[in-house]
């Protein structure tokens, strides 16, 4: 009886499992296993076709094991010499040509994505180009056909084909947004590779880095905003308009320009550090301090003060090994300075992304 | 044949354990030395898993939990399980084989003690306070000297080195010892499976250690003499050290899984009283998975963007090794069917791995298929499914072989009761662990991350996790007590003490006199002891007369050779630093160090040329006077 | 073994073989063989990546002279030879006859690690060093490896010449000379192949 109580405790995890499966397919906007776009759809059917197959072989090893592990196991005094058996050819024979069937079940698709996924859209008229760039730790984001750049939040129109350009400034990083499309290295010059992504719904998506990259590996999250097409021309269009005027105190200003602007930029140049834009409509300070949890809420306005001072106050205790550190060696602002550039920044918002982002 | 009397230096104390080349004196250092470096890359794990038990955990700093998840996969493959899988091969495949000993006893003493001086000097980097940061598989460039500026990867590329050389050493020994020294009838066809299992391993350590040198290699010359291969700026490819690396990575997994499968095989079949079922069968499928497991390397690198062509190749040949895997587990269900099946610790983990390590394949399997693997690649899905194979698969098969062949090694069986209770601790706390991480992954936890945010949906599963792991750790140290209660118990264990034994190593004293075998075994068949036991014979036919036996004189050359080593690592390491030391700069930045060392090692393996071993004999009086039945 | 000569008093036909312990040093020296050859194949394979990465250096063209990697490889093919008959005449237990092909072989080596040599600061001088570009990097560490396996082995040569010497050639001794002869082939193959991958094919670009 205990056996049989021994053998039921291993169905245990399984069954905890199916649970957790059950309540927890994982965030809309982050889990794999609830795919928002066509490519994490179709690598979300592929892992549901592996899932059954494998289900069905564990089912019946399991099943075989449980058997045997009850049905022969040795009772107390007995001591006979079961038969010896060298084999059977037949059984060995159907144990062979039956995981054939089944992964050529699974190789057929396998083959057939593989090709597909790997479909360059980078020439396609209808698909809106974009070059992501990775560094430690952030995410840069150009695109070339309209001549702007942005950092941290990728923003895309829904029902497009965004044809993406991965490279790295520095180390190996890679691009990966869970509920839209698997991830994709971005290598150094001369292995760059292409993927492309989709989004059908609006929707504030969460990406990450998935390659370690340095300390701050974990803290290297992105997101990708997905708005309608107007919304999205709208953006482009605000995207090339001048920076937001300075309205504080010039002198504040020309230390903005001496202590930030050397790193970071406001308009559409390149950069050494992320570009700052629009800043105060973006999901995050950092990638990583979120301005809000949910889509279903308004980006929250103190919240992002409150991180922007943070973060210049002490970039290495939010994103350890980060550039910025570095940056600002020497750097001192007075509470005054401080007020001016937290309150330029967090109110440069972008008309365009008020609805996504219910400010 | 006549021959002068040596006499021979035969040392005690800690002298015979550094000079000793008797194969099972080797294997219980190997035990030691796997255990000790296990137990380091142990506390790494636990510590790791207890950052991750909530969000946003402040218990460690980004950087030190990259040097510990860089260190605790290391440790654990490096130095932890392939030593606890060579005690195991050193103490038993002679002994499965007929043999006296093994082909090469120095060189297997060479092996060990260059491992293990390797394995200090990867350690010593928790001392020196640089640790290795970029990962167990060190991608460039993080792991350049642009990005990793202190000795962190230095440590990596020169403790690997010496320990490969080690390891290197010990596969050789153990092809020639299968192949030249079985005793007379040990056809291969009529070998163990765990002889089998080893036989292959050891062909595979063979051909994939030398790649992983020479991307070492590559990786030091860049770091240490200013090289280009992997720098980009001048024409270097980081992708080539991806390439070299999994040539060797992916069949590094297989020279670890193997041996657990000989394990399970002889296991189970002792314990069901049963032949293996498709024994031939068995020896084709390790041998093809052998020689796939060369054949699939860029599965590890799907995301890398090789292109659709190469990764759906890759695809369907990884998917290929689920065919002779399958046929293994199903010939592994069919011996116990129709079996008597006795539920000792050591079987109950042999059983135990079976589902287990079926989780392990079929999650690999669903990894073959590159466009999934798109997600699954480099998240915690990944990080179950290596758990899945190595921990329930290959830990599970070592635990199973401890405590079968520990009354052989020691002579002392390992308390059942304590043992049962363990595995159970173990088990429960393995799949607490890691099953829940498929479902992390799935859900967007990518690994290598040293914390996460809150309301992401992974707090739970992060939390049963780490209560898993502290099992497992509760588990381990159950095991380190009941090894300490059973050495405290007298050495009684007799030749055969499961009394289901079916193979040779059961036919000689537990633990084995020096020579292993007074007479020569002749074989008669699969399961030679079984085979006898079955004829009503209670010991195995001599295949020769009782005669003096030869032997090996101990040397002290090998652990000098890998102290050499050891120096001139350390040496080649702070050949550039400054210590604001007349002295020690002077020894170091002019290579003096690093001179001293290789010379240390080149001369004792001149002495070894130049100094004939005639090794001394164990006369036949001796034989006799010991009484021990051979 | 403490008995230096077979059983019957005979010279064996293979004396390296007449042993357990020179089987197994002959098996396991084959082995090793087998890893040193997987060893230069990733170099090789390196190599190949990287030999066009030559950055702001000379190009393989430029720099390689035929003529003198000819008379190398001429020097290093004939070692070879002299290391056959050197095996010839161990198994014939003409001692004599052996050490004076052993010499030729170290003596051979010697000269093809002069040239070597000569080479390499040749090449230093035309602006072709280690760090100069991945090419080059590989271009040493590849070719590099081979020289250092040719010092190796005339040093063992040279330390078994000796040893042959003051011990006399038996069956202890006559696997070492047996191994290190398969060692100097070994050598000598992976030279042809750095001859052709290397050189020709850099010389054809």
């Amino acid at each position: 009886m205990m056996k049989r109580w021994h053998a039921a405790k291993r169905l245990l995890p399984l069954f905890a499992g199916l649970v957790l499966l059950l309540s927890a397919c994982g965030r809309e906007d982050l889990s794999a296993i609830n795919p928002q776009g066509p490519v994490a759809e179709k690598q979300y059917g592929l892992m549901t076709l592996s899932i059954s197959i494998m289900t069905l072989v564990v089912v019946v090893v399991f099943a075989i094991s449980f058997y045997v592990i009850i049905r022969y196991r040795r009772k107390p005094g007995q001591n006979d010499i079961p038969k010896q058996v060298e084999g059977n050819h037949k059984l060995e024979i159907i144990w062979t040509v039956i995981p054939i069937v089944l992964l050529l079940i699974l190789a057929v698709p396998t083959a057939k994505y593989v090709f597909a996924f790997a479909e360059d859209y980078s020439k396609d008229e209808n698909a809106i180009k974009v070059n992501v760039t990775s560094h430690q730790y952030w995410w840069e984001f150009e695109y070339p056909e309209y001549g702007i750049r942005t950092a941290q939040d990728l923003i895309i129109p829904t029902n497009k084909k965004i044809a993406i350009n991965l490279r790295t400034q520095d180390v190996l990083h890679s691009f990966w947004v869970p509920s839209l499309a698997g991830k994709m290295d971005t290598n150094t010059e001369g292995n760059l590779n292409k993927m492309y992504i989709e989004a059908t719904k609006e929707n504030v998506y969460r990406g990450k880095c998935a390659e370690l990259c340095g300390p701050s590996h974990a803290y290297m999250d992105f997101k990708v905003k997905a708005v309608n097409e107007d919304t999205f021309k709208a953006w482009v269009n605000e995207m090339n308009a001048e920076p937001k005027a300075w309205t504080g105190d010039p002198a504040a200003y020309d230390k903005f320009k001496t202590s930030c602007l050397s790193c970071h930029a406001l308009d559409n140049s390149q950069s050494l550090g992320p570009n700052l834009k629009g800043l105060g409509s973006r999901e995050s300070i950092a990638g990583i301090m979120l301005n809000r949890d949910n889509v279903s809420e308004p980006i929250n306005q103190d919240l992002m003060e409150q991180h922007l001072r943070e973060w210049i106050v002490d970039p290495e205790r939010v994103k350890p090994g980060n550039a910025m550190t570095n940056g600002m060696t020497g750097v001192e602002f007075t509470d005054e300075e401080l007020d001016q550039i937290v309150d330029y920044l967090s109110n440069y918002k972008l008309d365009s992304l008020k609805e996504i982002n219910k400010q | 044949m006549a021959h002068t009397t040596h006499t021979v230096k035969r040392y005690s104390g800690l002298m015979d354990w550094l000079t000793t080349v008797d194969h099972k004196k080797i294997g219980v250092l190997y035990l030691i030395a796997g255990a000790f470096f296990f137990g380091i890359g142990g506390i790494e794990a636990i510590l790791i898993r207890i950052q991750l038990i909530k969000p946003q955990n402040t218990f460690l700093d980004a950087q030190t939990f990259n040097e510990l998840i860089t260190m605790h996969g290391t440790t654990m493959i490096f130095l932890g399980v392939m030593p606890i899988i060579f005690a195991l091969m050193n103490a038993i495949i002679p002994l499965q084989i007929g043999a006296r000993d093994v082909a090469f006893p120095f060189l297997n003493a060479l092996g060990f003690w260059t491992f293990f001086f390797g394995g200090l000097l990867l350690n010593l980097s928790w001392l020196i306070g640089s640790v290795p940061d970029a990962g167990w598989t060190s991608y460039v460039p993080l792991a350049s000297t642009t990005y990793s500026t202190h000795h962190g990867v230095d440590f990596y590329v020169l403790g690997l080195q010496i320990a490969g050389i080690g390891t290197l050493l010990g596969g050789i020994n153990f092809l020639a010892t299968i192949i030249n020294m079985r005793a007379p009838g040990m056809s291969f066809m009529r070998m163990p499976m765990f002889t089998w299992a080893s036989f292959i391993t050891s062909a595979l350590i063979l051909f994939a250690f030398p790649a992983v040198t020479v991307g070492l290699v590559l990786l030091m010359f860049d770091r240490l003499f200013g090289g280009n291969f992997f720098e980009v700026a001048n024409g270097g490819n980081p992708i080539l050290w991806q390439h070299i690396f999994w040539i060797f990575g992916h069949p590094e997994v297989y020279i670890l899984i193997l041996p657990a499968f000989g394990i399970i095989s002889d296991v189970v079949s002792t314990f069901s009283r049963k032949r293996l079922f498709g024994y031939s069968s068995m020896v084709f499928a390790t041998i093809l998975i052998g020689f796939l497991g060369f054949m699939v390397w860029a599965h590890h690198m799907f995301a890398t963007g090789l292109g659709p062509v190469a990764n759906a190749l890759f695809s369907i040949a990884t998917m290929l090794i689920a065919v002779p895997t399958g046929i293994k587990i199903f010939n592994w269900l069919f011996t116990m069917w129709g079996g008597s099946i006795k539920f000792t610790a050591a079987n109950l983990y042999a059983v135990g791995f079976i589902p287990t390590f079926v989780m392990g394949g079929v999650t690999g399997v669903m990894l073959a298929s590159a466009p999934a693997d798109f997600q699954f690649h480099d998240t915690y899905f990944v990080v179950a499914h290596f758990h899945y194979v190595i921990v329930g698969g290959l830990v599970l098969g070592l635990f199973a072989g401890l405590h079968y062949w520990w009354p052989k090694m020691f002579g002392r069986v390992l308390k059942e009761g304590l043992g049962k209770a363990t595995f159970w601790m173990f088990f429960i706390g393995f799949q607490l662990t890691f099953f829940v991480q498929h479902f992390l992954g799935l859900t967007g936890m990518p690994r290598r991350v040293f914390t996460y945010l809150p309301n992401q949906r992974f707090d739970l599963m992060n939390l049963i996790s780490t209560i898993g792991a502290i099992m497992m750790g509760i588990g381990v140290l159950m095991f380190l007590w009941n090894v300490l209660v059973t050495s405290l118990k007298p050495a009684n264990a007799s030749n055969d003490p499961w009394e289901d034994g079916r193979t040779l190593e059961w036919t000689i004293p537990s633990p084995p006199p020096e020579y292993n075998f007074k007479q020569t075994p002749l074989v008669r068949g699969y399961d030679a002891w079984w085979k006898e036991k079955m004829e009503g014979n209670t010991e195995m036919q001599p295949a020769e007369p009782v005669g003096s036996i030869h032997m090996p004189s101990p040397s002290i050359l090998p652990f000098f050779m890998g102290i050499g080593l050891f120096i001139a690592g350390f040496g080649f390491m702070f050949a550039k630093d400054d210590f604001n030391n007349a002295l020690l700069n002077g020894l170091f930045n002019n290579y003096v160090v690093a001179g001293v060392g290789l010379l240390i090692t080149l001369t004792c393996m001149f002495l070894r040329s130049v100094i004939d071993d005639p090794g001394y004999h164990i006369e036949k009086e001796e034989l006799e006077d010991k009484g021990v039945k051979a | 073994m403490s008995a230096p000569v077979h059983a019957d008093g005979q010279w064996p036909h293979e004396p390296e073989k007449a042993t357990l312990e020179g089987r197994n040093k002959v098996l396991g020296f084959w082995l090793f063989l087998g890893g040193e050859a997987v060893l230069f194949g990733t170099l090789f394979a390196t190599f190949l990546a990287l030999r066009n990465s030559i950055g702001d250096g000379p190009a393989a063209s430029e720099l390689f002279k035929l003529p003198m990697i000819a008379a190398a490889t001429i020097i290093l093919l004939a070692s070879s030879l002299t290391s056959v008959f050197a095996v010839q005449a161990l198994h014939q237990n003409r001692v004599k006859s052996m050490i004076q092909w052993l010499i030729a072989t170290v003596v051979l080596g010697f000269a093809f690690l002069g040239l070597e040599i000569y080479e390499f600061v040749e090449y230093v001088h035309e602006g072709h060093t280690f760090t100069t570009s991945a090419f080059s990097t590989a271009f040493y560490t590849l070719v590099g490896f081979h020289g250092a396996h040719v010092l190796f082995g005339v040093v063992w040569i040279t330390i078994l010449i000796v040893q042959v010497q003051k011990k006399g050639l038996n069956l202890v001794t006559a696997p070492k000379v047996y191994v290190s002869a398969i060692y100097w082939h070994f050598i000598d193959v992976v030279w042809v192949f750095i001859f052709t991958v290397v050189y020709l094919m850099g010389k054809v670009g």
